[in-house]
Formats: C-alpha cells, sequence, structure tokens
C-alpha cells in the first residue's frame, strides 16, 4: 500500500478533556462511534497513516492531570498519562521493580519514551509490547473506569490478542497497580531485537522468591512468541518449591522452549526464537535468582 | 460532515516567542512549523518514529513532531533547532561543526535536539550513554562516529567552562 506519512490525510473531531469526568462522558456519548483515546500517539498516529485505521473522533487524554502519577507507597502505582521516561525516571522502579525498568529502557528511543505511556502500550495490545511481560509477573493490575462503574483487571487477563484487549468502547484505563514486592524476590527483563531501538524479536520477564536455596515462587513470561505475551506454567512449575540447580534450570529452559507458540514473521523466525528462548530463560532465571540473594 | 472541516486557534510558544494560528486538528506539528512558521530546520524523514530527524523540545524534552498533532501543543512551549542557540550557534552547533559532525546535515537538526537533551540530563555521559540516548535518530551518511566525537567534545567543554 502506498502511503504518505507526511500528513495525516483523514478528518477527524478532537477533544481535550481536562478532568477524568469530561473523559468518561465523552467516551460514554461516544461509544458506538468510532471513537479512540490518544495517549502519547507513537502507536495510534502512525496507524493512522499507515493502514486503514480511520476514526471520527480522538480523545486526548494527555492533559488529564489527575492521571498523571508515579507513586510508590505500598505498590507502585502509574496513572494512565505519566509518560515511559517519567516512569524509567522513578528511583522506585529503578530499585524495586528492576524488570520494569529495563524493560523501559530497551523501548525504542528517548523521545518515544518521552511520548508513550504504558497504558497505552498496553491498550494498543502488541505480542512484542514490553512493558506487558513484566507486568504479568509482577501479578499488575489495571483499572477500567466508565460511567458504569470501576473494574480492576490482571494484565494477565487484559490482553487477549493482537491489539484486542478487554476494555469496552465505553471505558478508559486509569491506573496500573503493581503490588509490593516481598524479601528475597527477584525480577529480570531481557530482550533479543536487531538494533536496540527496534521492537523485541522474543523478550522474557521473570519474576521469582528464594528461601534459602529452594524457589517458592516464580512466572516466566514471553512475549512476541504467541498471539500475546504468554506465561509458561509448565516451566514454573518445574522450579517451584525445588532447589535451584543448573540441570534443572536446563529443563526449565526446555520447558519454555516448548511451551511457546512462535511463528515466522517480519522480525525473526520460529525456529529461532524457539532456540533463543533456551537461552534466554536460563539468562533471566540467572539473574533474578542473583537479585533474590541466591547464588547458582 | 460539516464537523470535520472545522478550523481551531491554538496558541503556543516556539523558541520563546508566542504564536497564534487557525489550524485543521488533523494537521501535525512538524508541517505547522516548517508550512506555517517557516522553521524548515526540522526535518521529516520516515513519518513513522523511526528516524528522529523531525525531533523538537517539548518543555525541554524531545518529542517527535510528525507524531504530535499540533493542536496537542495549545498552550505548551516548543524549542526547534532554530531557537536552540538563540542568536548565535549553540555549543553543540559549534562542537559539531568542529568535528566534522556534519556530512549531508539532515539528521543534523533532531541530532541536535536530542543531544541537547542528553546533556541536559547527563552533563558527562560516556560513549555508551551517547549511542544509547541517540540510538533513535539516524545518521544516512553513518557519520556516529564524528558525532559521538562531537557529543563529547561538548560535554567536557560544559565542564571545564
Amino acid at each position: 500500500m502506498q502511503t504518505n506519512t507526511k500528513i495525516l490525510a483523514h478528518e477527524f473531531e478532537y477533544f481535550a478533556p481536562q478532568t477524568l469526568d469530561e473523559a468518561l462522558d465523552l467516551l460514554a456519548k461516544y461509544q458506538d462511534k468510532n471513537a479512540k483515546i490518544l495517549a502519547g500517539g507513537t502507536d495510534l498516529i502512525v496507524k493512522m497513516k499507515t493502514t486503514n485505521l480511520k476514526l471520527d473522533f480522538l480523545i486526548n487524554i494527555k492533559n488529564i492531570q489527575e492521571l498523571n502519577f508515579v507513586t510508590c507507597d505500598d505498590g507502585l502505582k502509574i496513572g494512565a498519562v505519566a509518560s515511559l521516561y517519567q516512569v524509567e525516571k522513578s528511583e522506585e522502579v529503578r530499585t524495586k521493580y528492576p524488570a520494569l525498568y529495563e524493560a523501559i529502557k530497551a523501548m525504542a528511543a528517548p523521545a518515544i519514551r518521552n511520548m508513550g505511556s504504558i497504558a497505552g502500550n498496553l491498550c494498543n495490545a502488541s505480542p512484542a509490547a514490553d512493558t506487558a511481560p513484566p507486568l504479568m509477573v509482577y501479578g499488575a493490575e489495571v483499572k477500567l473506569v466508565s460511567k458504569r462503574g470501576e473494574r480492576k483487571v490482571a494484565v494477565e487477563n487484559f490482553l487477549i490478542g493482537p491489539g484486542k484487549t478487554v476494555i469496552s468502547s465505553d471505558e478508559l484505563l486509569i491506573q496500573i497497580d503493581i503490588p509490593a514486592l516481598d524479601k528475597n524476590t527477584g525480577s529480570s527483563f531481557l530482550k533479543i531485537s536487531r538494533v536496540k531501538a527496534d521492537l523485541s524479536k522474543i523478550n522474557i520477564a521473570v519474576y521469582l522468591k528464594r528461601e534459602d536455596k529452594v524457589c517458592r515462587d516464580c512466572k516466566i513470561v514471553f512475549g512476541a512468541v504467541a498471539e500475546k505475551p504468554i506465561r509458561v506454567k509448565g516451566a514454573e512449575n518445574i522450579l517451584i518449591n525445588q532447589q535451584l540447580t543448573p540441570a534443572l534450570l536446563t529443563k526449565v529452559a526446555q520447558k519454555s522452549s516448548e511451551e511457546i507458540r512462535p511463528i515466522n514473521d517480519v522480525r525473526s523466525t520460529a525456529e529461532y526464537r524457539s532456540k533463543v528462548a533456551k537461552v534466554l530463560t536460563e539468562e533471566a532465571v540467572k539473574l533474578a535468582w542473583e537479585r533474590a540473594g541466591g547464588e547458582l | 460532515m460539516n464537523y470535520k472541516m472545522k478550523k481551531v486557534n491554538i496558541e503556543f510558544m516556539v523558541n520563546n516567542k508566542k504564536r497564534r494560528l487557525s489550524i485543521k486538528v488533523n494537521e501535525l506539528l512538524i508541517n505547522i512549523l516548517r508550512n506555517n512558521l517557516n522553521l524548515t530546520g526540522t526535518k521529516y524523514g520516515c513519518g513513522i518514529g523511526e528516524c528522529g530527524a523531525c525531533t523538537v523540545l517539548l518543555e525541554g524534552k524531545p518529542i517527535l513532531s510528525c507524531l504530535t498533532l499540533a493542536v496537542e501543543v495549545d498552550g505548551k512551549n516548543i524549542t526547534t533547532i532554530e531557537g536552540i542557540g538563540e542568536d548565535k550557534l549553540h555549543p553543540i552547533q559549534e562542537s559539531f561543526l568542529k568535528q566534522g559532525a556534519v556530512q549531508c546535515g539532515f539528521c543534523t537538526p533532531g541530532m541536535i535536539i536530542a543531544v541537547k537533551s542528553l546533556l541536559k540530563e547527563n552533563s558527562t555521559p560516556t560513549e555508551e550513554d551517547i549511542r544509547n540516548y541517540l540510538r533513535g535518530n539516524l545518521c544516512r551518511c553513518t557519520g556516529y562516529n564524528q558525532i559521538i566525537k562531537a557529543v563529547k567534545s561538548c560535554a567536557s567543554e560544559q565542564k571545564t567552562n
């Protein structure tokens, strides 16, 4: 398809609500119409330029100051319009949630991170979304609000397929909640891409809880290897309540590689993804284990 | 439909100058800067956020003007390459000239804007820091080594001053 990315050709009506109430009113009013939320534009504007995506109403939520926060008291709370840059600059995110910090640092480039948001990254629902695996291993939830009420959905259940989430057309994702982590836990994020600014060929986040030499809890999530970021529960179960040894780690890696469902696409092949998944599993688990204070 | 053709008024600061414009809501910031305000230093490269040629500063932080609607910057502050040195060349620009970091020059405005933001965040960047920060700015002449050199020498000059 021939596209002109210099301009936005089609026309739409634009709103820039200042408060959450205004935004929810607009969403309720236009829920049956062709309306979209703008929370950065690094995905949406690109899609408007390069795909058939046409919309009649664009609601820019960036000016809603009540949704612009990154706070960490009992767990981490991230508002929908906080930029990826704001999250990355939070000292608490860097020290307490290293997998999330590393995922954001691995995304695109500074200008993009200054525009984009985690909420946008999730709602865009790319199978390769870098913030999804760390949020899933931390057991994060998103808060969805509409005029009808409010509900919380685990990120794991929020994403259902490429470009698809459980959000209704009158709902707004206003906040991401990540629970506080226990002591003796560790997490990590790794990504393979052609160059650093690229989308992931494959990415992985690991979270685990250590008790002496035994792994008491473990979550492993892969991105870009299925229709959405997926947990490899079989591999997790091999590790849980076991002593972590190099031999066991090899088994976990093998199982991970069998559980993912990669395809061939423009960025990589299924074969490569399956092979590299093993290496990534070993490295990411090892790193998380060391961060939890363990030795291998 | 009628509503779609409506124009809106926006008012924003560009390089410390107040600008009032009447624009359509689907107009991109880059085109407003280049076509309406004649600030053609900001370049259009890829249009999809890969190359960084259109980088400008919004409230002192880098954004891509080809992915930003002009209405979004209503009431905000924009700095373009024309505004970073005010009347004379900015030290980063001097340093780029001195180190031969400008070849065809197309990536230079975006590159310099990104460097300005980098040095504000980190006044003593290592080579890795620089390469990491500039990873969203592509130089098709592949003159990266000179660019890195220019950033380093500018950082060390800033330090001695």
